[in-house]
């Protein structure tokens, strides 16, 4: 397996570890995660799936927890503005 | 198209943490077919994230559960029961209808969080979620972290932290000095939990702990700048890892309809819970720690699979680590002052955006809800409801499906539960 794996964040390639979850690509991004629903900005918080703070948008699909998927080469993940 | 994987087992097993793996080996050393689900890309659960290769305790847990033949399924969230003896969940696009003879909850704890203001600023973290990050990955070396609550996670936290070159800035307790020396006291009963607490104090030299402390204000633009702790001021950081001890998971054994018991699953002394085919180990029963989650993830296996007499033979050891349970909950409850954290302005339910000064003219959590929209986003009141609880003391509401966010054709496939195996559950586009 290679040690390294390269993910886009918003179109900017990132590199990870191998392991890594998206969420962790997305702060490496020194990118928040999502806007609320009156337009704060929110990054992970719980780490552990439960409070949805960190979902994204990944390969397309809206509303992924980045904190419980692993990178994989070549993923898109988009974050919002 | 759609389609609902169908799999059935002898025993199921929902966690893939300690207990729910004690529990996954003991029943499959029975020679049953067990089936372990768990959310997570990996089995470990939060305490052993991480850890299940190598040479640690979780890594043999590991191993025994392959050898044992345990089908772990991992990335796998249930969210639904749509029958006796049946559950539903999600692995990304497809839907598992898994069907069990007994089940096993062993669905762990979260950590509490409790609103001040700037709770809500990116790096702002839960302990164990920040923690949870950086096992995952995420470059913590050289950065300035304050942790901040209450429980004994703060200092595994600090720990774990600074093996990874973080500069833990400070440790602030909710707890007073005496709770300490009190809680102290009872894990002198314990030699093997006072040797962990020695050998963490060892390795935090130099990290201040400051009880009575807890944090006031989390400052920043768009993203965490500096924190305000008690007593002591404005402390510049990058991260601000903050829980206030634990509370446990237990929606799902609400929604298969488990008596709950001062807001813990209740169990006999074979673990089973107030119906017979559903057995709970570990944090879901009390928030004890991981020797207690393993041993009452043992006799919740043993038990599930016939075992009894076998079950037997941990009762004494459970007994001897129940006492630490009792004093976790005595040394860290949690204080009034921090009721008061909250402005008006400051908000409390972070997926839809609703402000205390909303929430604080409501009687009931139920009317909160309906009014305000409290507790009706994605985390479905994870977060939000165990705060309300300790600031306006409401009860939170019976659970109902879909648990978890799930997709709405799997939803849809919810109806049709009793003909979804190996049958399209609903059309899809993907």
């Amino acid at each position: 397996m290679p040690e390294t794996i390269v993910v886009m964040v918003n179109g900017k390639p990132i590199t990870v570890p191998s392991g890594a979850t998206v969420a962790v690509a997305v702060a490496m991004a020194r990118s928040p995660c999502r806007r609320s629903v009156t337009g704060e900005v929110r990054g992970a918080f719980c780490g552990m799936g439960i409070c949805f703070e960190c979902r994204v948008k990944l390969d397309g699909k809206p509303h992924r927890s980045s904190c419980q998927i692993l990178c994989r080469s070549g993923m898109e993940v988009t974050v919002d503005d | 198209m759609t389609r609902a994987f169908g799999r059935s087992f002898d025993v199921l097993v929902v966690g893939g943490g300690p207990a729910g793996m004690a529990a996954s080996v003991h029943a499959a050393e029975c020679r049953l077919r067990v089936g372990l689900v768990d959310d997570n890309p990996n089995l470990g659960g939060q305490i052993w994230r991480g850890e299940t290769t190598g040479t640690s305790d979780a890594a043999v847990w590991a191993e025994r559960c392959r050898k044992a033949g345990v089908e772990a399924l991992c990335g796998t969230r249930v969210f639904h029961h749509p029958a006796p003896g049946r559950l539903l969940a999600e692995r990304g696009e497809e839907v598992y209808e898994l069907s069990f003879e007994k089940l096993v909850l062993a669905t762990g704890a979260r950590e509490r969080f409790l609103p001040f203001p700037g709770w809500t600023l990116p790096n702002v973290m839960g302990a164990g979620g920040l923690e949870a990050l950086v096992k995952c990955g995420l470059p913590i070396a050289g950065k300035r972290v304050v942790i901040a609550g209450t429980g004994p996670l703060l200092g595994a936290v600090a720990v774990g932290l600074r093996r990874q070159g973080a500069n833990v800035l400070a440790i602030c307790e909710q707890a007073s000095w005496i709770s300490l020396i009190r809680f102290g006291g009872a894990l002198l009963r314990q030699s093997q939990k006072l040797a962990q607490a020695v050998s963490l104090r060892r390795e935090l030299a130099g990290v201040p702990f400051l009880a009575n402390c807890w944090p006031l204000e989390a400052q920043g633009q768009e993203k965490l700048e500096a924190v305000v702790i008690s007593r002591r001021g404005r402390v510049a950081c990058d991260y601000l890892a903050c829980g206030f001890h634990l509370v446990p998971n237990t929606e799902l054994a609400q929604l298969l309809g488990c008596q709950i018991r001062k807001g813990y699953v209740q169990v006999d002394k074979f673990q089973q819970s107030s119906l017979a085919e559903v057995f709970c180990a570990g944090e879901p029963t009390s928030i004890g720690g991981l020797e207690l989650s393993l041993i009452e993830g043992q006799i919740a296996g043993l038990a599930a699979a016939g075992r009894r007499q076998e079950a037997v033979r941990h009762f004494k050891q459970r007994a001897q680590l129940q006492g630490f349970a009792q004093a976790l909950d005595r040394a860290f409850s949690l204080r009034l002052e921090l009721q008061s954290l909250a402005r008006p302005e400051t908000i409390v339910c972070r997926c839809e955006d609703v402000p205390h000064r909303r929430l604080a003219v409501y009687q009931s959590w139920r009317a909160a809800k309906l009014q305000t929209r409290c507790g009706m986003g994605p985390c479905q009141g994870r977060i939000c409801g165990p705060a309300t609880e300790f600031l306006f003391h409401w009860k939170p509401d019976s659970v109902r499906p879909p648990i978890f966010p799930a997709q709405l054709r799997h939803m849809a496939g919810m109806a049709r539960g009793e003909e979804a195996e190996s049958k399209v559950v609903v059309g899809g586009d993907s």
